[in-house]
């Protein structure tokens, strides 16, 4: 069994990661192509990157998405954290299944649907569409995510620990302070990382609720890809790949490091005086 | 620890004084899980200063007890009184009792002193105080060199003494610990035992204790409740508990017993005499029970209270039950016997090895007798 892998192995591994990379290798080579024609290759060089940074288009639009991603998770953290435990702690009240339901509903709702129906009661209100209409709108899907990540985080959660808190003196607010707060904050984190890169890739939810003057990123991109793909798109989409790797790989260490210490102290916790 | 100008106890019996207030009272407390009743109407006065054991099967409602008690849960039905004053609605941070959890509860992202200190916190104690009450609880579970860690790196009998470490050091009117020794070794269970019965004797703290373990509870118990399927059976001091249960349940759950069925032939002015087929003779015993001529009585025997000799006594007809040695348990200072009886059934005794050698040892399948005086045993009813 031992034999190492076979060539089936290898082949099957290296078409697998080819099929997922190659697409975005492609990407970052051509993002440092000397040409101005996106398939043909003439020569290394990095003008496109510095092209990028005098696009005034493309950088007002990164700002509006990094503002959007920012305020929106922020808010919809907040909401999230909140209904996420009181779905799970409070559950006596009527209709909790229900409602327990429903949180998962925007998850598989179609896109389109959800965009054009924010759109409707957007006009409905009258609320001039722009930089607030996105953010709501992106607040409402990416809350269900950070709802569903705190309760599944709460399920496990030993309520005696809270009502230790209660027993020793501490009020119900503080107890959620003090003591629930700080053991559900790694599933409140992740929360908002992922209610953050939700928003930063969002195209059709914002295609439908914003309006002048706050183009996100994606919506850029894709209206510059529909006259052409320039070289300056690769640039940005090369960047993009950079930050998110970099943000995956620094999650990586921090949870590994986390392991290591836990292991440590569990090892250390064995030998007894 | 031991021996600074420790007094003889003396005695001590509250509940049997009609003058002394009782520190908590339940008064008819039932409490319902939809159609579950975990605890069913029970009556219970518990003194100041009483180291209370809860003794009964899992599943019995120890636990939502002292939940109730807590004021984690609110009774379905009935009235919890402390100090006289009803506790219906009074939330568990507004009550002065604090509880040990079953499954210890510490705060995970705390520090063993931080969970320690955090009641005290609460309290908005100055800091010194605090310092130094933390270390004092420390020290007396001797836990001072582990202050710095977290819960999870702490053995499961370490964690333990961080829950009772926390739940001592606001040293409240009423400590309810539930099932606090469990996970300790037996040398830090006794030493625990007696600094747990030294600090409530220091404080005057009301214990309430949850145990499995009935050696333990007969330990430190001023009195005991055996309850079952919510109910409680008998309430009494572990002497009485022992000597003198008032079920088949109660003798059964606390140490070894033989229970042998019989028929009241006689109630004379102070004794009873029965007749029972399975032990194989008349049985003499003290009058307990309200049972007349005829009525069916259960005896109960513990095997310390049963002589066992190869020579037939003078009188074979009462008190005398003859068998065949079927198995012999040696335990260095006991040996235990079974004997089957000639009616079939099993009764066990225990028999201090008093002498290194016998001249001549009872071995198996030896016919033997087994004797008692007629106060040994215990005649129950039902
Ligand atoms: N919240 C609850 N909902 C429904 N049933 C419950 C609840 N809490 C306890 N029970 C039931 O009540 C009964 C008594 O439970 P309790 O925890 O008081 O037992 P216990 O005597 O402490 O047992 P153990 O010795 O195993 O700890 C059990 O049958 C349990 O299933
Ligand atoms: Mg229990």
């Amino acid at each position: 069994m031992n034999k190492g892998l076979s060539w089936f192995t290898w082949s099957a591994l290296i078409f697998g990661f080819s099929f997922l990379y190659l697409p975005i290798i492609l990407l970052v080579l051509f993002s440092f192509n000397e040409s101005k024609l996106v398939t043909v290759w003439g020569g290394f060089s990095t003008k496109w990157y510095a092209e990028l940074f005098n696009n005034q288009g493309l950088l007002n639009a990164a700002w509006v998405t990094l503002k959007v991603a920012f305020v929106s998770s922020s808010v919809a953290t907040l909401l999230g954290t909140i209904s996420g435990v009181m779905l799970t702690r409070f559950s006596s009240f009527r209709g909790r299944t229900l409602f327990t339901g429903m949180i998962y509903a925007p998850l598989v709702m179609p896109e389109v649907i959800t965009g054009l129906s924010l759109l409707l009661m957007f006009v409905a209100v009258s609320l001039d569409r722009g930089f607030l209409t996105v953010t709501i709108a992106h607040i409402t899907f990416s809350m269900c995510y950070v709802a569903v990540v705190v309760q599944s985080r709460m399920a496990t959660f030993d309520h005696s620990i809270e009502e230790a808190a209660m027993d020793l003196g501490c009020t119900p607010g503080k107890t959620f302070f003090a003591v629930t707060l700080p053991i559900i904050l790694p599933a409140v984190v992740s929360g908002w990382l992922l209610s953050f890169t939700l928003s930063l890739d969002d195209l059709v939810i914002a295609s439908f609720t914003t309006g002048p003057g706050a183009t996100t990123l994606p919506m850029k991109i894709y209206s510059q890809v529909r006259l052409g793909v320039t070289p300056e798109i690769n640039a940005v989409s090369t960047i993009l790949v950079g930050l998110v790797a970099t943000g995956v790989l620094i999650a990586t260490i921090i949870s590994r490091r986390n392991d290591a210490a836990r292991l440590r102290d569990e090892r250390l916790a064995a030998v007894d005086p | 620890m031991a021996g600074s100008g420790h007094e003889v106890r003396k005695k001590w019996d509250p509940w049997n004084d009609p003058q002394e207030k009782p520190h908590v009272q339940l008064l008819s407390v039932s409490k319902r899980f939809g159609d579950f009743t975990a605890v069913d109407n029970i009556a219970l006065d518990i003194y100041k200063g009483e180291f209370f054991s809860l003794l009964g099967p899992s599943g019995c409602g120890k636990t939502t007890l002292l939940r109730m008690l807590a004021g984690f849960e609110q009774p379905s039905q009935g009235q919890i009184l402390l100090e006289g004053s009803d506790m219906a609605g009074v939330p568990p941070y507004r009550r002065p009792v604090n509880m040990m959890f079953q499954s210890y509860a510490l705060f995970p992202h705390m520090s063993v002193e931080s969970n320690i200190a955090f009641g005290l916190k609460q309290d908005k104690a100055p800091k010194g105080e605090i310092a130094q009450r933390v270390e004092e609880v420390l020290d007396l579970v001797q836990l001072s060199s582990f202050a710095k860690r977290k819960p999870h790196q702490l053995s499961g009998g370490q964690r333990q003494r961080v829950a009772l470490a926390r739940a001592l050091v606001k040293k409240p009117k009423m400590l309810l610990l539930d099932e606090p020794l469990g996970a300790l070794d037996k040398k830090l269970r006794e030493q625990t035992q007696f600094e747990l019965m030294n600090i409530q004797e220091q404080l005057g703290i009301t214990f309430v204790i949850v145990t499995h373990d009935q050696e333990e509870a007969m330990t430190v118990s001023t009195r005991i409740a055996v309850m079952d399927h919510g109910r409680i059976v008998q309430v009494a001091t572990p002497t009485e508990i022992y000597e003198y249960p008032n079920s088949r349940y109660v003798a059964g759950f606390i140490g070894d017993v033989n229970i042998i069925e019989g028929r009241v032939s006689e109630v004379g002015e102070s004794h009873l005499n029965i007749v029972s087929e399975q032990s194989g003779c008349g049985i003499r015993a003290r009058h307990a029970v309200d049972a007349p001529v005829g009525a069916t009585v259960w005896i109960a025997l513990r095997p310390e209270k049963l002589v066992i000799s190869v020579d037939a006594p003078a009188d074979t007809t009462t008190n005398c039950m003859a068998g065949e040695v079927w198995d012999i348990g040696y335990l260095g200072n006991l040996s235990i016997y079974h004997i089957k009886l000639d009616s079939g059934i099993m009764v066990t005794t225990a028999q201090t090895n008093r002498t290194r050698d016998v001249e001549r040892p009872i071995t198996w399948e030896d016919r033997v007798y087994l004797t008692w005086t007629p106060d040994a045993g215990i005649v129950l009813g039902q």
